[in-house]
């Protein structure tokens, strides 16, 4: 038989060491709601599980001078019970709070989410979408980059080997300002995006855009950031043109796959849809 | 006979007490499947075939068998090659050798997910080990997936000596085509002639799983005398002896089939998969096997229901009258013959009188997991059809849904196409009420439709056995062979304590192993209310004539003399004496001094159940950018008979309401993908 071993450090060197002399495959463990279920399938046979909830700071959410720290390995279930981060980043609790069940919410994590690497995860999006940060620890020391440079394909991210994520940056919420996170499944629970629409804007005080970000799930091999999407929004209130030339950028970016969830076109029209209703949700948490 | 359903002056049916089954099951205390567990057991695993349809060619196990810890390693070629037989054992009619080849593949097999090997190890990652050890050598065949296409000349044919049956003359080519079934009453082109309006309508279904929560579950174990147990939970224990009897080629009286709680069945738990298959492992390892189904694996080779192409046409008259109801039903039967197309003819156009009908179905076998029984097998499939076209037929008369219905409602006479003349029957009385209900007329928003449709079902009655026994301080234990997959042991209570006149809270409801209760047919076919019901209802009767004579015997007076009232023995009049009246704890307590224990147990054969019909009404808003499809409001009402327990008629009807929405939006299985 083939072993396991299973080890949960209480520091960050620690895990970092753990994970980069490791000679089989070496996986990080956060809630486990994707990483034991691939492994019961057998699809994944790791050798090393270093689990990162003893690791102080890993759960946790923090909030300094109105910006969020969120531990890497905090539960959904937390974050919806954070007043102030429910506060400032609706957008991003909503998508996580999408994901799975009551049961899932007590265990699945933002950097699982993440770096399970997901076409159609939901949390990355909103993530996106709000700005968020990535803080990395690794043998090379500690690196902070943009969520939308974790996940580059279907499976794959850019941590190298001995790397894990930390923590979450959300920034300050801007003045006039409002997120806001759709899925669409034909169902109403348990399934899995046949597009996810995050959207954050900046309203100046007439109510015109003057910040926005525009992050589509599950019609990419990655989730999209779309600067067009963004752009036909900046300048604007969210007239019906404006609605429609953000549905039309929107679909332009669309690389969807067809399976069993949706069609090529089905996948790229609903993205339009998604991407009108999450505006407008947005510009009226932004105060228009 | 108490008729139960007659009554008026019930006091313990009718009501909602706790469920006997109730605290085990909340409290996890129960034991399913799963959960049972014997000293020094080993670990059962199924090898799978990953084609839909291969020969196989060559299995070699020497190296399974070869790894420590494998104590049991098995194929077709272990079981006996048993020729064909019909089987009328589950629910709905099937064959001793298709069994035994769905059980374990001979020679081919015909679906991904088909059994090619099984093993037996001391622990599953063992035995998990094992099955990688196994070599299959497949040669691929193509495969047909879709029904029509299966029926296509020049499909890839799954059974070479499979010969379509009911055409004349006998065909000459296998087919694919198990059989064809035509039910006809009038004269189907002279109904068409004089209609008025015609409508028709090709519609199609999707093979959907019944989705029990608890996965197919068994224990099984043979000893050296060649005595077997198996511990599992089904639709029916008796079902599992006389699968394993003939699968195994074993003497019925040697295996002792062991009922577990169960966790859903829904009719998909009225047939054998996994059984037959243990009880071999463990004659070869000489030692207990467990074997239990993963959700995967329920998905993959047990029983979904049939998927079908159903085309129907049917004609009225001005007034509303329809004229003539024709209709072809094509049924996925799976792997092997056996779908339920019969009760889809049967029940197509059941709910309506209609002078001319003439109805084709086609059991037809493709690469697919051999169907199983679900809810009213056969019947939502054609019945979805014929609704339709009956809502059609309304839309082309400018009449409301429901009056078409009432205007050619089966009732009291109505000869069925299958030939049964109904006794009195609840369609209009079901009509009736869903016209009178506030939810036909109310108002409708924004993308929001109603549709409302009308089904039936037979119900039927078989063979059931049950027992009641009085124990020492005059409590009772009813015990039956039904396995209770939808309060069965509350009802069979119920009905007990009503007749004999005592709380519920004195019987004690268990379901009987197949040593310890006569023979009993599988819980299906709605059933078993009715059958074991009468069961239970004639033994308690045949109780309280003992307690009478008890009774007279305590009072050394004639047994006629002595009534038994509320629980009681009372004289029966001021000529048999003044005496107190006996309860039935001081009768228990005197039973060893007048005869011995008290108890009765009987067995029927049940006939003349009732048919059961029913009207649902449904709203769904339907966003129009997305299609995404919610429903706002549904409405049920159903011809129940005599509810015995009222809640546990509202949770089958909440159920099966919930299935069938699934059915209708969500559920399908993708081939291919
Ligand atoms: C029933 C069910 C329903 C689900 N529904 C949804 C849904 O609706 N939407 C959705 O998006 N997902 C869904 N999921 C998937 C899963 O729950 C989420 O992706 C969840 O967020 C994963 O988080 P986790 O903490 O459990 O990750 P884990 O399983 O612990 O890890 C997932 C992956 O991320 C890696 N990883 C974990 N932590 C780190 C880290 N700190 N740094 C680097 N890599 C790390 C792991 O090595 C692994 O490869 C569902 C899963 C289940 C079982």
């Amino acid at each position: 038989m083939s072993g396991l071993s299973y080890t949960a450090p209480s520091t960050i060197s620690e895990a970092v060491s753990l994970l980069a002399n490791a000679s089989g495959l070496a996986k990080v463990l956060s809630g486990g709601t994707d990483l034991l279920v691939q492994m019961k399938s057998g699809r994944l046979k790791p050798a090393l599980i270093v689990d990162t909830k003893k690791i102080p700071g890993m759960i946790g959410i923090r909030e300094i001078d109105g910006a969020f720290v969120i531990g890497a390995a905090t539960s959904g279930a937390l974050m919806g019970e954070h007043a102030g981060l429910v506060a400032a980043w609706p957008g991003v609790v909503e998508a996580t709070n999408l994901i799975g069940s009551t049961q899932v919410q007590g265990r699945a994590s933002l950097a699982g989410n993440l770096c399970n690497a997901s076409p159609g995860a939901d949390s990355p999006p909103a993530m996106i979408a709000a700005g968020a940060i990535a803080v990395i620890a690794g043998p090379a020391g500690t690196r902070e980059v943009p969520v939308e440079a974790i996940v580059t394909a279907p499976g794959r991210t850019s941590l190298a080997k001995g790397e894990f994520i930390t923590e979450f940056r959300l920034p300050k919420k801007p003045a006039r300002s409002g997120d806001a996170y759709l899925r669409f499944i034909p169902r109403t629970e348990m399934d899995i995006a046949v597009v996810g629409c995050a959207i954050a804007v900046t309203l100046d005080a007439n109510g015109v855009c003057i910040a926005a970000k525009v992050a589509l799930g599950a019609v990419a091999p990655t989730q999209l950031v779309v600067a067009g999407a963004a752009a036909a929004l900046i300048g604007n209130k969210l007239t019906d043109a404006v609605l429609a030339k953000l549905d039309a950028e929107c679909q332009a970016v669309c690389k969807p796959i067809t399976d069993k969830r949706g069609t090529i076109e089905y996948r790229t029209k609903v993205a339009g849809v998604l991407a009108r209703r999450v505006a407008a949700i947005a510009f009226q948490r932004a105060g228009a | 006979m108490t008729y139960i359903g007659n009554k008026s002056d019930l006091r313990v049916v009718g009501t909602r007490p706790d469920r006997p089954d109730g605290v085990e099951k909340v409290t996890g205390r129960a034991v399913y499947g799963a959960d049972f567990r014997l000293a020094g057991q080993l670990t059962g695993r199924i090898l799978r075939s990953p084609h839909a349809h291969a020969r196989i060619i060559k299995i070699d196990t020497s190296k399974a068998k070869a790894l420590p810890g494998v104590k049991a390693v098995m194929t077709a070629e272990d079981l006996p090659n048993i020729t064909s037989e019909e089987a009328f054992v589950g629910e709905g009619p099937t064959n001793f050798r298709d069994q035994s080849l769905n059980v374990m593949a001979r020679g081919k097999v015909l679906y991904e997910g088909h059994a090619v090997a099984a093993v037996a190890a001391m622990s599953p990652s063992i035995a998990e080990a094992a099955l990688a050890l196994i070599e299959v050598t497949y040669e691929v065949l193509p495969h047909v997936i879709d029904v029509e296409e299966a029926m296509a000349p020049g499909a890839p044919i799954l059974d070479e000596n499979l010969f379509t049956a009911g055409v004349d003359p006998k065909p000459t080519t296998p087919s694919n085509i198990a059989k064809k079934i035509i039910l006809k009453s009038g004269d189907i082109d002279a109904g068409f002639a004089k209609a008025d309006v015609i409508a028709e309508g090709r519609y199609v279904t999707a093979a959907v799983h019944q989705a029990y929560i608890e996965p197919h579950a068994c224990v099984a174990t043979i000893g050296a005398d060649g005595q077997a147990t198996v511990y599992a939970s089904s639709q029916g224990h008796f079902m599992i002896r006389s699968f394993c009897a003939k699968l195994l080629g074993m003497e019925i009286s040697n295996i002792r089939v062991i009922p577990l709680e169960i966790g859903g069945g829904f009719g998909g738990k009225t047939i054998v998969y996994l059984e037959p298959v243990a009880l071999k492992l463990s004659q070869i390892s000489g030692k207990p096997v467990k074997l239990v189904m993963t959700r995967e694996e329920v998905f993959r080779a047990s029983g979904p229901t049939s998927g079908a192409v159903v085309e129907v046409k049917m004609g009225a008259m001005k007034d509303g009258t329809i004229v003539a109801a024709q209709a072809v039903l094509k049924y996925q039967a799976g792997a092997f013959p056996g779908s339920p197309v019969q009760p889809g003819l049967m029940c197509a156009f059941a709910m309506y009188d209609i002078a001319n009908v003439h109805v084709t179905g086609y059991d037809v076998i493709s690469n697919r997991a051999k169907v199983a029984a679900y809810r009213a097998p056969g019947a939502p499939i054609s019945s979805y059809a014929a609704e339709q076209v009956v809502d059609d037929l309304a839309r082309q008369l400018g009449m409301d849904a429901i009056t078409i219905r009432e205007k050619n409602a089966a009732k009291a006479g109505t000869k069925t196409v299958y030939g049964v003349t109904f006794p009195e029957i609840g369609y209009e009385a079901v009509l009736a009420a869903a016209k009178s209900h506030a939810h036909w007329k109310a108002p409708l928003g924004k993308n929001q439709g109603r549709g409302i449709a009308t089904g039936f079902w037979f119900n039927i009655g078989g063979e059931s056995s049950a027992s009641v026994f009085v124990n020492e301080d005059g409590s009772v234990s009813v015990v039956s062979g039904s396995p209770d997959i939808g309060g069965s042991r509350a009802s069979m209570a119920m009905m007990a304590a009503e007749v004999l006149g005592i709380p519920v809270d004195n019987v004690r409801p268990i379901i009987g192993d197949t040593a310890s209760i006569g023979f009993t047919n599988v819980t299906g076919g709605s059933r078993v209310t009715y059958a074991t019901g009468m069961a239970t209802v004639q033994a308690t009767e045949k109780v309280i004539e003992q307690l009478k004579q008890r009774a007279a015997m305590i009072w050394d007076i004639s047994p006629d003399a002595v009534d038994w009232k509320d629980g009681q023995a009372v004289p029966a009049g001021a000529n048999a004496g003044g005496f107190d009246p006996l309860s039935l704890a001081a009768i228990a307590a005197k039973a060893g001094k007048t005869g011995g224990p008290i108890g009765s147990e009987v067995s029927v054969n049940a006939q003349g159940a009732g048919p059961g019909f029913g009207a649902h009404i449904c709203d769904v808003e339907v966003d129009r950018e997305t299609g995404q499809t919610t429903i706002i409001r549904y409405t049920a009402i159903q011809d129940v008979g005599r509810a015995i327990h009222p809640s546990y008629v509202e949770g089958q009807i909440q159920g099966g309401a919930v299935q069938g929405i699934g059915w209708a939006l969500n559920e399908e299985y993708i081939y291919g993908a």
